[in-house]
């Protein structure tokens, strides 16, 4: 039987690289990151990870909502135009 | 469980909690209509990396009972999630509230974003006193629900409330319903940007605040009530921010002073009935 | 989804003969089929079927989960949940229990999930009537479901065996219907034969770690698709029902002809009421009358080679009605046959034999019209 039509497979970007509906974009300060990792929490996407020296971020997928900027205690975060 | 580039507004609280699934182990989700639906990806792509079984409006905790007994009895381990917004939870009242008295193993989380946001913004039951909404659009007049106390009616092996605003909170109620056996029930504050009219940066700024103005209260009961750490100093009115600021969204941007201190009101009340039962 | 279908000690076990009515019978059948999971809400007049079946759970002689819910839509939807999972699954209903659950009908069955309900086909209020009639399993015509309907307890017990058989062979769910009370609380000879069936087989199940969903939103040619693989399945489902038929009694497949072979005029009907209607055709046939009957047994699929077999003069008596004509007066028709309808028994409506005959008189006489109702 062909379960084509009912069955939905795991996809990433299953909407598509919502990076580009991005009109601010989240930048780090590196150097006032303390890696608390109150945005890899808080942000809805799940695309900011802790990396070597500060967190990164997927541009790729962020949509720049800005949750990030807010919930940061470090004012680590900053958001420019893109 | 959700993947990056799923279909959520900017600033999604459903999707800042769809990532906290992952405290859960083994889950099977079952989703009626709402915006999680959207988010949890449209065919022939799944935005979540484990099982979902969508299903319609008000079925959602009887296909989630069929889940969890044929499981028990092909002895499959599975945490059966039924998830679903605020309007799945008025549909399909009387199958949750069926659910609860069976004590169905499963975990119940409603995401609550306090009207039909995938339709447009209705007013629910859960829709806070006054507010506008599409079909409120003089302010509701109803009562507003209390989802989470009358599950406690129900003597549930398992019942908080969480926000989203304190994810920390939220992860860790996840964790614990995980782990215990039952039906677990977990009522899920969501400010919705869109909905409410606030800008997508502010989600969890609005969801603390919310707690911080007495308006959402977190605890948990698993035989016992208590209030949760994160918000329990709320308990005392000295201790709260002034709910105008918790009001500054566009949905209460009509209200009086007057009607300001009447919700006051009411939030003391749903304190004074919560407290009664701790 | 060809599969031969072994259900062992079928034709040599004799059986034990007792003394059942259609709701006992299929209760039976279900002990039998050893459904994993049965959810049931109770409604007149099938209240008995899922009684009996709560009894047997209790007392372990049967080992199923019996889940208690609060309304005939949680009915339908606990089964659809256990179906998912890969459980055999079994509910029953009737006329507004049917109704509420509609919803989680098309799921199901869009859902291709293979499932047994009976159905004691009772009218829809309003007005209130717990009676006879078959509106209530009509409904489910464009559901996607295959639709069964007795004439007798033994016809309801071999059905329901079969159903499961089938259900799970073409992934669609299955309704075997019996006529409120006059079969439902009525107790006739049933030969119980304890069958074993295949193990459960389906298309799919959902488990946890797996990586897919199931019913997503569709854009594009998905649902159109997912309808047109159902409605070709459908229609293939009557392979499998003929296929399966002696082993389960041998009733003709989807249809049952009674005195057909020379019959200049047949009639064509379903349900527990052909019993006495049959009795009028043996009185008209005893008069010299070239008369018979296609019973239909199924409803979906709809038996349209039978139908195009009949002679030129057809009378469909209907006992539910879409507008003012009958409903398988219209399904009939559909198969490029001229028909004369009447519309009868609704609510209950008792047709004797003796209405039969002065009914069939009259066909035979060629003076019913287009469409009668017989009030």
């Amino acid at each position: 039987m062909d379960l084509s039509p009912i069955i939905s497979k795991k996809t990433v970007a299953s909407a598509g690289e919502t990076g580009s509906w991005r009109n601010y974009r989240p930048a780090v300060i590196a150097e006032l990151c303390s890696k608390c990792r109150n945005c890899v929490l808080y942000c809805p996407e799940g695309v900011i990870s802790v990396g070597e020296n500060s967190v990164e971020i997927d541009y790729n997928f962020c949509k720049g909502c800005g949750i990030c900027k807010e919930v940061c205690e470090q004012r680590a975060i900053e958001i420019v135009p893109e | 469980m959700i993947l990056p580039g799923n279909a959520s507004c900017q600033g999604c609280p459903i999707s800042m909690a769809m990532r906290c699934l992952d405290e859960i182990s083994k889950p099977v989700l079952v989703i009626p209509a709402g915006c999680s639906t959207v988010i949890a990806g449209l065919h022939p792509k799944s935005a979540m990396n484990g099982p979902v079984v969508h299903v319609p409006f008000p079925s959602t905790h009887s296909v989630a009972a069929g889940l969890s007994e044929a499981y028990k009895r092909i002895g499959v381990k599975a945490n059966v999630v039924a998830w679903m917004g605020d309007g799945a939870a008025d549909i399909g009242f009387a199958a949750l509230s069926a659910s609860a008295a069976r004590k169905d193993d499963l975990i119940t989380i409603v995401v609550d974003n306090e009207a039909y946001m995938n339709t447009g913004t209705q007013a629910s039951l859960s829709t806070f006193w006054k507010a506008r909404t599409t079909t409120s659009p003089a302010g509701k007049t109803e009562e507003r629900r209390n989802l989470a106390l009358i599950m406690l009616a129900h003597k549930a092996d398992y019942v908080a409330t969480a926000s989203v605003g304190y994810i920390r909170d939220l992860r860790r109620k996840f964790r614990k319903a995980g782990v215990m056996k039952g039906f677990r029930f977990i009522h899920v504050h969501t400010p919705c940007p869109p909905g409410w009219k606030f800008p997508s940066e502010k989600t969890v700024d609005v969801a603390r605040k919310a707690v911080m103005s007495g308006a959402w209260i977190l605890w948990e009961y698993d035989g016992k009530l208590k209030l949760s750490k994160a918000g329990e100093k709320y308990a005392s009115k000295e201790n709260r921010i002034p709910l105008e600021d918790y009001l500054k969204q566009g949905r209460f941007s009509h209200l009086s002073d007057e009607e300001i201190r009447e919700l006051e009101q009411k939030i003391d009340e749903d304190w004074e009935l919560l407290l009664r039962f701790s | 989804m060809q599969r031969s279908v072994r259900t062992e000690g079928n034709r040599n076990s004799s059986g034990i003969k007792k003394l059942l009515t259609s709701n006992e019978a299929i209760a039976e059948a279900v002990r039998i089929a050893k459904p994993d999971v049965i959810a049931a809400y109770p409604i007149t007049p099938q209240s008995p079927i899922v009684e009996r079946l709560a009894e047997m759970v209790d007392s372990g002689e049967l080992d199923a989960s019996f889940v208690r819910v609060e309304s005939e839509y949680s009915a339908m939807a606990v089964v659809h949940g256990a179906a998912t999972a890969g459980a055999r699954v079994f509910t029953a209903t009737s006329s507004h229990g049917l109704a509420y659950m509609f919803e989680m009908c098309w799921w199901i069955a869009g859902s291709r999930l293979p499932a047994v309900m009976a159905v004691a086909t009772r009218s829809i209020g309003a007005p209130w009537n717990i009676h006879g009639d078959h509106t209530d399993i009509m409904s489910l015509r464009d559901a996607g479901w295959i639709i069964g309907m007795a004439e007798s307890a033994q016809e309801a017990f071999d059905m329901t065996l079969q159903a499961f058989v089938v259900s799970e062979e073409v992934n669609i769910p299955f309704a075997v219907g019996i006529d409120a009370f006059t079969m439902s609380h009525t107790a006739e000879v049933v030969e119980v034969r304890d069958v074993r069936l295949p193990k459960r087989k389906q298309a799919y199940r959902i488990l946890p770690d797996m990586e897919v969903a199931v019913n997503a939103v569709t854009l594009g040619d998905a649902r159109m698709r997912a309808r047109y693989d159902l409605a070709v399945d459908l229609e293939k489902s009557a392979e499998v029902i003929e296929r399966t038929d002696s082993e389960f009694g041998s009733y003709g497949g989807l249809v049952e002809k009674y005195r057909l072979e020379d019959a200049e005029y047949a009639v064509v009907m379903a349900g527990g009421w052909c019993g006495d209607a049959k009795d009028a055709i043996d009185m008209l046939r005893d008069e010299g009358v070239k008369i018979g009957m296609l019973r239909l047994r199924f409803i979906r699929p709809f038996p349209e080679k039978a139908v195009k077999e009949l002679p030129s003069e057809i009378l469909v008596v209907d006992r539910a009605n879409t507008g003012f004509r009958g409903i398988l007066g219209i399904e009939t028709s559909s198969c490029g046959v001229e028909v004369k309808n009447v519309v009868a028994g609704l609510g209950g409506l008792y047709v004797d034999v003796d209405r039969f005959y002065n009914l069939f008189r009259k066909f035979v006489d060629g003076k019913i019209e287009k469409v009668e109702w017989l009030i």
